[in-house]
């Protein structure tokens, strides 16, 4: 009776967050595929067709033949989709380069840090990711608008005489970038800079490397891990990211992120964001897949 | 003085004056805020000698060494090389290189490349690195492990890696830092032999630092003994084992019985000392102890006879008591023995035969005694 | 990783978290500026504090942010541990592969697809947009980061503890709630804590799964936010901020003493 009760209960461990996530993670993706072949009605829902029971075998048939690859080919078909994707992946490429510059000095002042100062300093760099994205980005607008308090501040100092723009530009887009994921930057950098034994770059003193050169060929190589877990949790979001583009870069930024949530919610065309979700997660899927390699192998590590 | 202790060559510099030490430490201080881990002290090592720095951990043995390497700068005081003062000189311009307790290999390195690394910093060409590593591969052994990585080897191997690493460059001074503490007993009695064999090939000055006091008195030339900072006593193996300077040396090297009494006078080279509580020792002492200074008798376990006969001679050197602890190790008994007034002696005999002649066994009544020239006399 | 900590390294972390906070610190003092216009100071003011409980629509979108972020963060910690057992005592079962990649992939999956495919799940079940959509959705993103949580430390979990505790004689099950459940605890908590300031601060999900009457906050603040700055958000951001912050800084102190407590116990124990 026990043991029957042992083994039911380990059954359940894993079946029940395996089911939820099969429910809510996975099955939208296909709903979200099938739907990205449909075509636009004004509905509700706004697609077409919609697959029921009712229909029965041969209705499921005739609908299934309505089904076509027309959202794709509009994709292709306007420049705006295809410019969206690219500038989205260079913008996102440019902020994950400059969030990497900005990081590693931070992580590795950390990891350098008396070993009592560390918790306190790890503690300041996670609780910003405690608070709001949506207020940290907010938080910026009032800094870099024309009338804003770095405009203000640079004014008065005297390093400019009129304000620079820098809302609603690329630059702002950076800014924001850098600043919501660095967190994301720095954690992982430290976990390995922080690991890394001290003796190793003594080593290569001792050997007579001189302490710039320690660090490319010591400590840089073996930060590497943290390095591509650190660009890889910035990257893949920021492609996709929309309340940054959205409130700093203005009408004129462009970034898929942004353009599936016009097209879904202005357009209300579900079958075109649909198709246009879809082409994103292709595009993201070999970082992910890459993502979960490394998560999967620092795991083993540690066990 | 008897002679005590030319092992293994003929090899004393330290014994002649007109020999120029080939590193200097000079009145070295060094402070970590509050506590001072290295205090006023001063040392000479001579070249091509395997010097150890023996010490229980916090010493300041480890200080001294960093201090060599150049990772930590003197609070005062002068290190000097081959006559050149060390000081402002970087870790990496130091003609002396170092094997850490860590080894410290670099993990994204195969054993080639960890080797190679020390060379390439000094810009060897390409052919003579591949050289210089094919001979330190042989020198250690390792042939067939180059492309290994350091997590694919064993702990022996990869302590060897990093012996090879550190002598590629052919420093003038190698430093160890307890190169042998991560393996395991059977391992380091082998390697003990193998780092004074190639210390001895390869004409280097060594300088070990160990809290192993086997490791210190098997491999070194010279063992400079380190307590609070400061240098106890620097003697060779055989002196500090059989000459400590003081009850501190004594009792960290080896085991010792140390037996306190007041000095009552000195003929012929022969102190005669009374314990007050019925013990007289006649030992021969050159000290400077003067009569009625206390001061203490240290003898060694092994010097000690004990029998259950009565010795012929019992006015002086010999006490009875009853066997309260025996130990068999093999090679050697120890017996404790508690004496007549309380006081417990350790004593040690080898068996050298399979089946012991005389079986003292718990309880038994018994008599240690030994010779005037077994033990020391000392005054702190 | 020690080492002398030089000046660079000094300098490089001063800015860096200068960059962290700075913006956050200019919006709370400006959330107490008289002035409507945001950017210009005109004298200490806490009037718009004041405003914000006259504000009908921001208290209700806060107190439908509360309850879903109460119901999902305790949902997804029950789940999240689940899978983070799943992940590291269950090395052997079928689709393990996919598993983890559903886990993981959340983490860092943008939004707007997280988003959009759920809302087309509830759609093709017939759920109606509200209250239990940005539920359930909140529960699926954010129970992946209390898998993470709990899984890092399960890793590090001595699984000689259960061993001993099957060795006196408790079943499997009675093991878990007796030896693991109270030892994981810390994390446990931590991820509710991770689940629920998610769930607080989500828009971009919010806006595609919620309806009509399930209004977020940060829904509420996106579309003041839009038409411009004002001192009110930056109140109502204030507050918000200072919720957190107590709670993160709490439950660490919290934890740091009892840490010291053990350490002083552990101490005691020692000498006497």
């Amino acid at each position: 009776m026990k043991r029957l009760a042992t083994a039911v209960a380990s059954r359940l461990v894993i079946l029940i967050p395996y089911l939820w996530l099969l429910v809510f993670f996975l099955i939208p993706f296909l709903i979200v595929f099938k739907i990205s072949l449909s075509g636009t009605v004004i509905a509700m829902p706004p697609y077409t067709p919609v697959f029921s029971f009712s229909d029965g075998v041969s209705g499921f048939f005739a609908n299934l033949a309505q089904l076509g690859i027309d959202n794709y080919l509009w994709l292709t078909e306007d420049a705006l989709y295809v410019n969206a994707y690219i500038s989205s992946i260079v913008i996102a490429a440019v902020s994950t380069a400059i969030t990497l510059l900005v990081g590693f000095p931070i992580a590795y002042g950390m990891a350098r840090a008396p070993a009592a100062l560390r918790p306190t300093l790890l503690m300041l760099v996670i609780l910003p990711f405690w608070t709001s994205f949506l207020i940290r980005v907010y938080a910026w607008i009032g800094i870099l608008k024309p009338e804003g308090l770095l405009n203000q501040f640079l004014l008065w100092l005297g390093m400019i005489d009129e304000p620079l723009i820098i809302l609603n530009t690329h630059t702002a887009i950076f800014i924001g970038i850098v600043y919501s994921y660095l967190p994301f930057m720095v954690l992982p950098l430290y976990a390995s800079l922080e690991k890394m034994d001290y003796s190793l770059i003594e080593a290569a003193q001792d050997l007579g490397c001189p302490p710039i050169a320690a660090f490319w060929k010591i400590t840089f190589p073996l930060a590497i891990p943290g390095v591509v877990a650190g660009c890889l949790l910035v990257f893949i979001p920021a492609v996709g990211e929309f309340v940054i583009p959205d409130l700093l870069g203005g009408s004129r930024t462009l970034m898929i992120g942004k353009t599936l949530w016009s097209e879904f919610f202005n357009n209300r065309d579900w079958p075109v964001s649909s198709a246009v979700a879809v082409v994103l997660l292709l595009i993201l899927v070999v970082p992910i897949m890459y993502f979960q390699q490394v998560q999967a192998r620092t795991q083993e590590q540690d066990r | 003085m008897k002679s005590l202790g030319s092992i293994r060559r003929s090899f004393a510099p330290w014994a002649d004056a007109s020999a120029k030490p080939y590193i200097s430490f000079d009145n070295i201080t060094k402070k970590f805020g509050d506590f001072t881990a290295v205090d006023s002290l001063s040392l000479d090592i001579y070249e091509r000698e395997f010097f150890a720095l023996l010490g229980a951990s916090g010493c300041g043995k480890s200080t001294l060494l960093r201090m060599l390497a150049g990772f930590e700068a003197p609070t005062s005081g002068r290190i000097l090389l081959d006559g050149q003062d060390l000081a402002g000189i970087p870790p990496y311009r130091r003609p002396v290189n170092m094997m850490f307790q860590s080894y410290a290999l670099f993990p994204h390195m195969s054993v080639e490349q960890n080797i190679a690394f020390g060379l390439k910093q000094d810009g060897m060409a390409k052919a003579d690195i591949e050289k210089r590593v094919g001979e330190m591969l042989k020198l250690v052994k390792l042939e067939q492990f180059a492309k290994r990585k350091p997590h694919q080897l064993s702990g022996g191997q990869r302590q060897r890696v990093a012996l090879a690493r550190s002598v590629a460059k052919r420093p003038k001074v190698l430093l160890l830092d307890e190169p042998l503490g991560a393996l395991d007993k059977k391992l380091r009695e082998e390697t003990q032999f193998e780092l004074v064999d190639l210390q001895y090939d390869l004409g280097l000055t060594f300088i070990v630092v160990t809290h192993d006091q086997e490791e210190a008195m098997t491999m070194a030339d010279r063992i400079a003994i380190l307590d609070k900072g400061e240098v106890v006593q620097v003697a060779t193996p055989a002196e500090i084992y059989e000459a400590p300077g003081s009850r501190f040396v004594a009792d960290f090297v080896g085991t010792v019985n140390l037996i306190e009494g007041e000095l009552k006078g000195r003929e012929n080279g022969v102190a005669r000392i009374e314990d007050g509580q019925g013990l007289t020792i006649l030992a021969e002492d050159a000290g400077d102890a003067a009569p009625g200074n206390r001061v203490w008798f240290a003898i060694r376990p092994e010097k000690i006879k004990v029998s259950a006969a009565k010795p012929d001679k019992t006015d002086s050197n010999a006490a009875e008591g009853e066997i309260y602890d025996i130990a068999y190790l093999g090679d050697m008994t120890i017996f404790h023995i508690r004496l007549d007034d309380g006081r417990i002696v350790k004593a040690s005999t080898m068996n050298s035969a399979r089946v012991s002649q005389e079986l003292l066994t718990w309880h038994d009544r018994a008599w240690i005694s030994f010779r005037p020239d077994s033990g020391v006399v000392l005054t702190r | 990783m020690t080492g002398s900590w030089t000046r660079f390294n000094i300098v490089s972390i001063v800015a860096g978290f200068a960059f962290l906070y700075l913006p956050i610190v200019l919006l709370v003092v400006y959330s107490f500026n008289e002035s409507k216009l945001v950017t210009v100071w005109a004298g200490f003011s806490t009037k718009w504090y004041f405003e914000l409980f006259n504000n009908r629509g921001l208290l209700d979108a806060a107190w439908v942010t509360a309850r879903v972020a109460l119901v999902s963060a305790t949902v997804a910690t029950v789940l999240g541990t689940l899978a983070a057992l799943t992940l590291t005592r269950y090395t052997r079962f079928h689709g393990r592969v996919l598993f983890s990649g559903m886990v993981f992939a959340p983490l860092v999956m943008p939004e707007v697809i997280t988003g959009l495919s759920l809302l087309l799940l509830f759609v093709a079940i017939g759920l109606d947009r509200g209250f239990v959509t940005v539920t359930l959705a909140h529960i699926t993103f954010s129970m992946c980061f209390v898998a993470v949580v709990v899984q890092s430390r399960l890793l590090s979990f001595d699984r000689s503890l259960e061993e001993a505790a099957m060795d006196l004689g408790a079943p499997p099950v009675k093991t878990f709630f007796a030896i693991t459940l109270p030892v994981i605890m810390p994390a446990i908590v931590s991820g509710w804590m991770l689940a629920f300031t998610l769930s607080l601060d989500d828009l971009v999900i919010a806006s595609f799964t919620s309806g009509p009457g399930a209004t977020t906050l940060p829904m509420k603040i996106y579309s003041q936010v839009r038409l411009g700055v004002t001192p009110e958000i930056n109140a109502v951001c204030t507050i918000l901020i200072a919720i957190v912050t107590v709670g993160v800084v709490a439950a660490s102190i919290l934890n740091k003493r009892r840490e010291v407590q053990r350490q002083r116990d552990a101490q005691a124990a020692m000498r006497s």
